[in-house]
Formats: structure tokens, sequence, C-alpha cells
């Protein structure tokens, strides 16, 4: 039997030198599904993916974590309030709040994990429609200060990927307005609120702007003709390079 | 306080059968047995009593009821289905790396790589609880796909329901469609296209028909058999337990009556995380050479799954029923052989791989049980605490079921029905043909059920996942790129006619595999292999057998002049409510290759000024139509087949793709011209000015009929300016008929059509848009 790395694995690209030594690990849970395509982002980033197992006890060395897309555990019980107790989500916690503020980026069933894990605040519930909704979403980027958003202007507007049916975010209105009022309101949805997400809101991070979660996909805006149709079909490359740009200059 | 009872260990209770043994049968000859309850007849009952040399055991009978089900042993269609193994030439094989019998036929992409796909039905348990029905629908086929050996990497789902506004339809269309996504979304697999049909023929007899496809390399190819005497028995994944008994035999082959009890306990409950677990768990058993043979619990399960994997290898196997891991341990024997519990796997593992396969189900939190094992006695044995409840001899289970020559006769009506054309008839009165009414009459056909937007249905489905996907839903065909390094790929597409295949069951099976082979090479790729899913009414009625068998003998004829073969498919019969069947709807999907799939054509206009050519002649050619479907007539004959006109049109369209001469393509079908011209402006908002008088004065048709026939073998495409000689020149070469019929306009928001009245982009996007919103919210 040989490897069938091939689907879902990317071509390298020719990619700035400086930031291929970076790694970033991308999590697998029972019931991932994007983690193949946020491995295929990193490395078209340009930097080196590096699988993480839910039931590992240590990191390595990653610069940076990725929890992507899915239904871990099946979404039994609520959206990843199973997975919030995998044993190497108490190591992301602890990095993630630690003084060298690991970059986690928290994507769909990702971000779902993050407010399960208290990692950032809100929780999501069922899309006010009450379906599954796969669409190309523009979003706004808030806040271009966050570990993962720097290569990004900021009220910058991009296509990506929108694909899930618990996506509406919810906060208190007194969490709502203090997320607001330390800008920790990272992307809105832009013409059309596919969910019902309080004030809009896609994507948030915590203060430290260290941890982010979206809804929408970025990953799957990486490679022109493999996503959107609207806009260059790029525009959520920009995640991953942020991440490795912040990584190498803080590095130096 | 009151003391909690003490729960009886289930290993007690699991014991307190009353089993009925071999020893015992052959002993009690004369025990009056369930046989006809379990969906068998005298005859076949019969058979077993002389196969078995005894009566059978009740888990005996459980075994031959569901494995000589029609659903499982293919009785009525077998005689006819050979066709497709025999009208095959020798380069139609070169290709063929497995081909039918097996889960799932094997093509051969090239560069190592090889494609398994397959097209399956679950209609009856999608109409008795549409949300679990189709759900495991999808379950289903994806686990044939791994059973090959190879990932899963796309779904697709032509689906067929009754009349859009019919009561009953929303149930079906929401449950059907969210057990789909549900189901699907849930794996991490791309849904790249499907069907949307309404006809009240399909009122009592939905049609939830579903496809995967899946890559893998050469070497990794999986046969479902038993070999290896001493080698282990493993069943892996979910528990069994009491859903789906039956699910084959009386579900899957029989009408519809409303006289009989509910058969919502025969429908299978789907759980789509343990799949997805027991797809990675899967691979990496394969990744590592873990297991000999692989067989899929589906329809039938572990009486399925034991018998063929006994008989398709060495023929022996040991089995002991109480090692089954079970979710209610009140079941019995036969109805453990019986169930169809979903997300289940059985293998075939070495005594040295036993310890690294244990691994790679305790790190995926997999249950499995060691069931027994392979001898060699030619004996398929299974015991109940070490008593013998089945010895059979599995050949006869699983392939020697009964085959039936039912008699079929060309039905009484159908000359009447091929006598009724639509033009002349009272439908037909009024045929538009001022400008105003020509486009009121577009915009009411991109409105209608059948040819409105689809995008309610498609976004509830996860297309992106994966990363592969370059192309879905609403072009012509969904394409996949399997080899990231060089961009090879697949395209596929599903396609069927009821009405064509009423009219003229052999010529409208040809139809449908005419479209799907337009579809992919439309797409720009080169069609390979072919799957079909054949849903039809009962075959106890003549009439109904003789289309089955036009049809089947149609699809056998045309794949043998379009040189591709079938790999694969499904026969779904008893699709009738009452004595009434469904239309015979031959459903047939196309599998094609793409060397670099950034070669793919779309379906829509996004250049302006490129010149749109129609590609193909124009007959007047309406009975069947949409048009006159809207209108509410069924007769006449269906277009015309010109199976040598398609494979010239394929070639055309496929060196345009490879060569980068056209733009956009976008194959003209159900809806005629007049769709394809408003589907390719919709696509990305860019409309444009077309002239048809060249097409009116060469054919020798009106505007009307230009625009509503439904003549097979033609397209439009866009060409950019500079490559509109070398288009043409290769069109004028093969002796193709091509004709310019406009240019790409982006800037006028509209689709201008000289005499029709012009036809807004945004309003035509209303209509097309508004249709299933309407009715299902």
């Amino acid at each position: 039997m040989t490897e069938l790395p091939l689907i879902g694995e990317a071509v390298a690209v020719a990619a700035n030198p400086r930031l291929a030594g970076a790694r970033i690990g991308v999590v697998t849970f029972p019931g991932t599904l994007d983690d193949r395509d946020a491995a295929r982002a990193v490395r078209l980033a340009g930097a080196t993916p590096v699988e993480l197992w839910h039931a590992g006890t240590t990191l390595g060395d990653v610069d940076a974590v990725v929890i992507p897309g899915g239904f871990s555990y099946g979404d039994y019980l609520r959206a990843g309030a199973i997975a919030r107790f995998a044993p190497l989500m108490s190591k992301i916690i602890d990095a993630a709040n630690s003084e060298a503020k690991l970059p986690v980026l928290g994507i769909c069933n990702g971000f779902q994990i993050l407010t399960e894990s208290h990692l950032l605040p809100g929780s999501m519930i069922k899309n006010d429609h009450l379906k599954f909704m796969c669409r190309d979403q523009v979003l706004r980027v808030e806040n271009n200060t966050t570990a993962w958003t720097g290569d990004y202007a900021a009220g910058q507007e991009i296509t990506v990927p929108l694909k899930n049916q618990d996506g509406q975010y919810i906060a208190d209105e007194k969490t709502l307005d203090a997320l607001e009022a330390e800008g920790r309101v990272v992307f809105r949805y832009v013409g059309f609120n596919p969910n019902g997400s309080r004030r809009d809101i896609a994507g948030i991070s915590n203060a430290a702007g260290n941890v982010v979660g979206l809804m929408p996909h970025p990953e799957h805006a990486v490679e022109a003709g493999f996503g959107p149709e609207l806009g260059s079909g790029t525009e959520g490359l920009g995640f991953f390079t942020s991440v490795l740009n912040k990584i190498v200059g803080d590095n130096k | 306080m009151t003391e909690t009872p003490a729960v009886a260990a289930p290993a007690e209770t699991a014991r307190k059968f009353n089993i009925d043994t071999v020893e015992n049968a052959a002993k009690t000859p004369d025990t009056e047995l369930p046989w006809a309850e379990l969906g068998l007849k005298q005859n076949e009952f019969d058979e077993v009593v002389k196969v078995l040399g005894r009566r059978p055991t009740g888990a005996e009978l459980a075994m031959y009821s569901v494995m000589w089900s029609e659903h499982c042993s293919y009785k009525s269609s077998k005689n006819h289905l050979r066709q497709f193994g025999d009208k095959v030439t020798e380069e139609m094989k070169k290709d063929m790396l497995v081909g039918i019998g097996e889960n799932a036929g094997v093509t051969n992409l090239g560069d190592g790589w090889a494609v398994t796909f397959k097209i399956e039905s679950h209609n009856s348990p999608s109409f008795v609880e549409p949300y679990q029905g189709a759900a495991t629908g999808i379950g289903g086929i994806v686990r044939d796909i791994i059973s090959m050996g190879a990932r899963p990497v796309a779904v697709m789902d032509p689906l067929r329901f009754g009349a859009i506004d019919h009561p009953d339809t929303a149930r079906v269309m929401h449950g059907a469609v969210a057990g789909i996504g549900g189901y699907g979304n849930s794996l991490g697999l791309p849904n790249i296209g499907g069907e949307m049909v309404f006809d009240s023929v399909y009122q009592g007899n939905p049609l939830v028909n579903a496809l995967a496809v899946g890559v893998m390399r050469h070497e990794d190819i999986r046969l479902a058999n038993a070999s290896g005497k001493g080698n282990k028995v493993v069943l892996f994944g979910a528990r069994t337990g009491g859903d789906g008994i039956g699910g084959a035999s009386v579900l899957a082959s029989e009408s519809f009556d409303d006289t009989k009890p509910s058969k919502r306990p025969a429908v299978q409950v789907g759980d789509p995380f343990a799949e997805k677990v027991l797809i990675e768990c899967c691979l990496e058993l394969f990744k590592g050479s873990l297991v000999e043979g692989i067989q899929d619990l589906g329809a039938a399960g572990i009486s399925c799954a034991t018998s063929e994997l006994a008989s398709n290898g060495d023929g022996g196997m040991e089995v002991e029923l109480t090692s089954v891991l079970l979710r209610d341990p009140t079941l019995t024997p036969g109805e453990i052989l019986m169930s169809e519990s979903q997300e289940r796997m059985m293998a075939v593992v070495t005594p040295e791989n036993i310890a690294a396969f244990e691994a790679v189900m305790d790190k995926w939190a997999v249950e499995y049980s060691w069931l027994g094992e392979v001898t060699d006695t030619g004996r398929l044995i299974i015991t109940w605490e070490g008593e013998v409840i089945v010895d059979v001899d599995p050949r006869t289970v699983a392939h020697d079921g009964p085959v039936y020559d039912r008699p079929y006769a060309r039905p009484e009506w159908q000359d009447a029905v091929q006598a009724d054309s639509f033009t002349g008839s009272v439908q037909d009165a009024g045929r538009p043909s001022a400008p105003a009414d020509l486009a009121a009459a577009i915009t009411e056909l991109v409105a209608s059920p059948n040819m409105c937007d689809k995008s309610w249905i498609t976004k509830q489905y996860d297309r992106y996942v994966g990363g592969n996907t370059a192309m879905a839903f609403p072009d012509d065909a969904g394409v996949v790129r399997v080899d990231e390094e060089t961009g090879l790929g697949v395209a596929l597409a599903t396609d069927a006619n009821g009405r064509y295949t009423y009219l003229d069951p052999y010529h409208g099976a040809q139809l449908a595999l005419a479209e799907a082979y337009r579809n992919v090479a439309t797409s720009g790729a080169v069609p390979m292999a072919v799957s079909d899913c054949l849903n039809f009414g009962s075959p106890e009625d003549p009439d109904v057998m003789w289309q089955l068998a036009e049809a089947i003998r149609g699809l056998s004829d045309a794949c043998m002049v379009l040189g591709i073969p079938v790999t694969g498919g499904n026969v779904s019969l008893y699709n009738q409510t009452g004595t009434t069947p469904i239309h015979p709807s031959p459903v047939v999907a196309v599998l094609g290759k793409f060397d670099d799939v950034a070669r793919r054509t779309p379906s829509g206009w996004k250049e302006d000024g490129q010149a749109i050519y129609l590609l193909g002649t124009t007959a007047a050619e309406l009975d069947g139509s949409e048009w006159s479907n809207m209108r509410g007539h069924l007769g006449g004959l269906p277009p015309k087949v010109d199976l040598d006109a398609e494979r010239e049109l394929g070639q055309i369209l496929i060196n345009a793709s490879r060569d980068g001469m056209v733009d956009s393509a976008h194959d003209l079908s159900e809806g005629g011209l007049a769709a394809a011209l408003v589907e390719s402006s919709l696509r990305y908002g860019v409309g444009a000015r077309i002239a048809l008088q060249d097409v009116l004065d060469r054919d020798g048709v009106d505007l009307f009929t230009a625009l509503f026939s439904e003549t097979q073998g033609r397209a439009v495409v866009a060409v950019p300016r500079s490559e509109e000689i070398r288009f043409t020149d290769m069109c004028t070469a093969r002796g193709f008929a091509h004709v310019r019929i406009g240019v790409v306009d982006a800037e006028g928001g509209t689709l201008e059509i000289n005499g029709v009245e012009t036809m807004s982009l945004d309003a035509l996007r209303e209509a097309h848009e508004a249709t299933l919103p309407k009715y299902f919210g």
C-alpha cells in the first residue's frame, strides 16, 4: 500500500524562504474534515504543516496551531463540547495563555472548540434559518493587528467560503459591547448575514490577539480555481502568511 | 429509598432463545417457517429446501430470504444485465481494472492512479423516512467505494420527487436534502452535482440515487474475498442493532401498498461520524496492508458479507454469531444476520496482522470483534454458542439465487402514446411567436420546477471540502482533481429523462447516456466509463419488464458505439404505487478524465465580445420536451439519438478545451437552446446578443422551435476572438455543423435574442431562483 497523500497534498510553491522554517500544527480530531485543506494552506503560504493528533500530549515545537473545521465527535452533545476535553486541547489552551502567546486559529468547528475551551467568549448556535449553508461569503477585516490578520489592510473585504450548520454567533450584550470596544471583532459579514450572528460577527480574537476564531473557511480560498468564484479565489491565504510573518518577525 | 433492580447481564439474556439448530432442522422437517413474510415465494422456498436437502433453520431462512431478494440477487434483471458484460470490445476493456460484480468497478486513470465510482438507489427507505433513507444512501455507496481500497473524494445525488406543489413533496424534499447534506457534509466529501426532477409519477415512489467516486493507486485495489485458511474474520465499526431488518427484502423488493403496516422499522439509521471514522480507519488499514479482503455491510448485512466473502475466496468460513457486538442484546440470530445497521465493515486478517489491526482500531476508537476464521471446507458455518445454526454452501446464498426470465411484451398502449405528438395537440394551441410572448415563454421555462435554479438544494451541501473541487453544480459536470502535482482529475455527470424513456425505453436510455456523455465532454473531459442506476416499476408487470429489457438493450448498444463500458451499478425495481409504475428512469452516470483539471470548461459566459457558436443542427423535436411537459402533454417520440454525432461533438469539445479554443461551453438538453442561453447568461451574470436567423434558414425551423426543441448532439460555446478561425476550421474539418449565433455582452445586463423581447438578467434571475424557495421556504 502506498501513501495516499496526493489528495489534499499541495504542490510546493515558491514561497518567501524566510518563512519556510516555520512549523504550523494542524489538529485532527475524530470527525475533523478540513485538516488536509488547512495543511495545504499552510504549505501554500510557505511553511511546514505538522500533523497533531487530538490524543497527543505534546505540541512539539510548532510555532502556531490551526484547529480546522469538521464535525469533531460528530458534534454530539454540542459542537466542540467534547473536543474541548481532548488531551491536546489542554496543551493548546496553556500555550495560548502562556507568555509566549502561541498563535491559534480556529476555523468553523475549530472556532466552536475555542469558545467551548473559553479561549474565546460567546458561542455558536444553529443558523437562524436552521439549514446547512454553503456559499461564497464576503467578510470585512475589522482588525488587522491580530496574529492572523497582519497581512490584510484594515477594512479590507475578502471573499472566502462559508459552510456550516451551527454558525450563529451569540453572546450577551455586555460581552458583545466589550468585544467591540476592545477591537476584538476581527471579521464581520458584509452584504448578507448568513446565519443570524449577532452584530454580523464572523470572527473574533482574544485580548492578546494571538487566538482568532471564525466561522468562514480561509483555507478554502488559497488556490485559484479551487475556491470561491468571486474575487481572486485566494483571499484566504493572508491568514497563513500573516501568522508566518508574525512568527518570523517575533523570531528576528 | 428504593433498591435499583439488578439488570440481567446481556450475555444471559442473549442466550434465552430457542435456537433452531441444523440438527434440529434435520429432525423437524415439518416445522412451519415464515418464508412468505420474509419475502420468499413458494418456488424459492422449495429451492432452498432442495439446495440444503432439508428445511432451512431460522437463521438460514433469514439469510436466503435477504440474499435471494430482488434487491440483492438481481433475479429479474440478471438475464438482461449480462449484455453489459457481453457487449464489450477489447478497446473498451483496456482501461478497466475491475469490472462489474465487485463492490464497484475500477478504471485506470494513468500515472498509476485508478478511479472507482458507482451509483445506487435508496428509493424506498427515502420515501418511508426521507432523512435517514437519503443519509444512509450516501453512507452505503461511500462504503462500497472504501471496500475497493479507495479514498472517497466526492458524491453526487440525482433526485426525482413528486409534483412540486403536492403537500407530501415538501416532506420528502426537506428530509432527503437534509439527510444527504447532514450525512455527506459530515464525511468531508464534496457534493459536486446531481439532478432534481419533479413529476407526479414519482409521488409515491421518489427516486433518491447516490453516487460516490474514489481514487487509489493501482496497487491498492482491494477485493471482497476471504482467502487463506486460518485467516481471521473480523467485524468492525458500529454495533449491530435492530434497524434495517429486512430492508432489502421487505422494503426494496416490494411495491408500496397503504393497506400494509408501516415499514419504518425496516429503514436503517445512520451515524455519519461513525462512518467518517470508519473511512479514515480503513484507509489506515489499507496503508499498512493489514487486511486480505474487505467487504462493507450494506443490504442484507452479515448474511451478505459472510456469504460473499466466503464464496469469492477459498469458499469456507466459520463464524460464531454470539461474538457480534450488539446494540440490542435481545436480537435473535436471524435478526443479527439480517440487520442492516450502518457503518460496519467485515475484513479478513492474517494471524500475524492481528495486533497491528487492533492498534489501528484502538487509535480510531472503533469497536471490533473477531468472529471466526477462513476454512477450506467450502461451507459457511455459523454457530451460536458452538451450536451450528447455519451450514450452507456460500455460493448458493450469494450467487446461485433464483434467476427469472420474466415475461415481457411491448405494452398495448405504447403505439397510441407514440402516435400522440405534441405538435398539433390540444396542449400545443397558442404556441408563442410574438416577441413578448416568446420572452414570457422563456421566462416561464426557466422558472418551471425542472428548469429552475437548484441552489436551494446545492447550497445545503459542502462543495469545497477537500480543496480539489474544480467545478460543481450548476456547471455541466462535477470536476475533482486527483493529483495535485499534475492536475490529473475526473469529471462526472448523471442524467436520466423518464419522459423520453416512457415514450421509447430503448432510445430513452440511450438519450440518458448521450446526455451524461455530452455533459462530461462539454466540461472538457474524455468520457471513460459508465455506472447506471436502473429505476423501474414491478418486474412482474410485463409492460414494465419490457421497459427494463429495452432500456438495458439500448444502453448496452449505445455503450458499444460510444466505446465506454459499464463498470457497475444497481437495479431498483418495484418503484410503483399499486399498479402504477414510475416512468422508467435509467439514471446514467458517466465518468471522464482530465489530464489537467485546469483545462475545465465552465458553462457561463465571462468575456465581453467573445463569439457564441451553436454546434449541431436543430430539428422540430418537442415530444417529451420540458415545454410539452409544462403544457401537460406527454406523447410522441423522444428526440432522435445520433451517437456518432455525440462522439464527434464530444471530440470537438474535448479538443477545444485542451487547446484553449473555448472559454465556456454548455450542452443543450432539457429546455433546449432557450434554457442553455439563459443558464450561460446567469452563470456569471453576463448576457449576450443572439441572432438565430442562420439557424432558422439552415435547419428550416421557426424561432420557437429553435429555442425550445430538444434535439440532441448540440452545445453552445463561447470562443475568444483570437481562436475563432482555429475553432471553426476544426469544426469544418470534422464536418460538424456550427454557426455563429451571437456575441457575449458584458455591459448590457440583458439577454437579447432577435425576434424575442429583450430580457433583463435581473428579471430572469428572479424568475429562475424564486421557484424552489416559494415551495420549500
